[in-house]
């Protein structure tokens, strides 16, 4: 027992010398901090911090839309629809035209319903815009036109009907 | 003899010495007594780094959310968290109070998809029997003494000097200890990367002067993002002049997202 315990002694002396001594004990990283002393909440490895800053963002918000689509975001902006953001039904941009070449338009009637279906608990007006309130438009989806997708008449980027 | 030649060489007698050190200890005395090093005191000093440092929080006004569900959506998709998983960082519960006091609670897939039809639960619940029904929307609260933190066997979860709460991908060993841990239920293992996941904020995002993701997404206003610590942010004016309450406060762990008509049936 004493030999094993005499040998152990003489392997971590040695992996000392060799610059081992942390796999033979706890490996810490190097950046590992208790940031303003606190242990019990900040002990972390604070290269991580940046790491996460780093992160790529998907959703680039309308400016970006509006430096190539500056048409739609006129329209859009001058409507009811001006608080929603291109990327909810478009999708997020990433580094779109490179990547992804094309976004794929959610055109489905489940999308419009999110906001527009009739449910007793929505409230019955919209008073987001800076013109002022103005009632929440909501259908019920089994009466309203069933099986139409609502982009047929309806012209999303002005809130209003389809010039035909 | 040997001491008197030291103290020679410094010109200075033992004398001297002595009736310097008195006079020191004497005014440290009385300086201690009179306050002037409370400066050095840790308590001070951290009520001036801590009133000065940022510090994220998060608003949510019920009473404006519609549960459309876009802020999960975006979420997901921001955050590269499955979509079609059944976890997500962020989600909508519908409460609904019967007239005859049942509450029924539901989040049909987390409300990636928003609630649109009125089937809490696959039933269908008639108008005139609803007496109080409302969407609250819910993510990390990025407590001020989270007790998700305090398990982690590895340091791997932790609170930035900016108050949010993050997970080290690179250092978690998948323990689940946090996820049972949190009074929320807004930590969950990441479906393909095997480690644990929660809100972050968007961390990427409002470090480099963006809206969190489900902040942006949301066309009701019912989600704020700001710094608390802030006279001029509205998540501070909001939380310092008007009624808002916190989820579960008896847990202490000191959320830091505040709700505006949060109600008693909410858990």
């Amino acid at each position: 027992m004493l030999k094993v315990l005499k040998l152990s002694v003489i392997v971590i002396f040695l992996l000392d010398i060799a610059g081992l001594a942390p796999v033979a004990r706890t490996y810490i990283e190097p950046s590992f901090k208790a940031v303003d002393g606190d242990v019990m909440y900040q002990w972390h490895r604070t290269d991580n911090e940046t790491e996460w800053e780093d992160f790529t963002v998907k959703y680039q918000g309308r400016d970006y839309c509006r430096d190539c689509h500056p048409d739609q975001y006129d329209r859009i902006t001058a409507s009811k629809h001006a608080l929603i953001q291109c990327e909810n039904c478009h999708g997020p941009a990433t580094s779109h035209p490179m990547d992804p070449l094309k976004l794929v338009i959610d055109q489905r009637r489940e999308l419009c319903l999110r906001c527009h279906s009739y449910l007793p608990y929505r409230p019955a007006e919209y008073a987001e815009l800076s013109t002022g309130p103005i009632p929440f438009k909501m259908k019920d989806p089994e009466e309203h036109n069933p099986g139409i997708e609502c982009a047929n008449c309806h012209d999303v980027h002005n809130a209003g009907f389809k010039a035909f | 003899m040997k001491d008197k030649i030291m103290y020679e060489t410094n010109n200075q007698t033992r004398r001297e010495f002595l009736k310097l050190g008195v006079v020191t200890l004497a005014g440290g005395a009385i300086a201690t007594r009179l306050g002037i090093f409370d400066f050095l005191k840790p308590e001070a000093v951290a009520e001036i780094t801590e009133g000065t440092g940022r510090r994220w929080g998060f608003v949510v006004d019920t009473t404006k959310c519609v549960g459309c569900g876009m802020c999960v959506q975006a979420c997901k998709l921001e955050n590269g968290v499955p979509f079609d998983s059944n976890v997500s960082r962020t989600w909508v519960e519908r409460y609904i109070q019967k007239t005859d006091g049942e509450v029924i609670i539901d989040s049909p897939n987390l409300a990636r998809d928003g609630f649109i039809t009125n089937n809490p639960l696959g039933e269908q619940v008639p108008e005139e029997n609803i007496a109080k029904a409302f969407f609250v929307p819910k993510l990390c609260n990025h407590c001020d003494h989270p007790s998700c933190v305090k398990v982690c066997p590895v340091g791997a979860t932790y609170k930035t000097p900016d108050g949010v709460v993050l997970v080290d991908r690179e250092w978690c060993i998948g323990c689940g200890y946090c996820i049972t841990n949190c009074p929320y239920g807004a930590r969950f293992f990441h479906p393909t990367l095997h480690v644990v996941d929660k809100c972050t904020f968007c961390y990427h995002r409002i470090t480099n002067g963006m809206n969190s993701a489900c902040v942006e997404a949301c066309t009701f206003g019912a989600r704020k993002i700001g710094d608390l610590n802030d006279p001029d942010s509205e998540v501070h004016k909001i939380v310092n002049t008007e009624r808002v309450a916190v989820l579960r406060p008896h847990t202490h762990n000191e959320p830091q997202v505040y709700y505006i008509g949060l109600d008693h049936i909410v858990v």
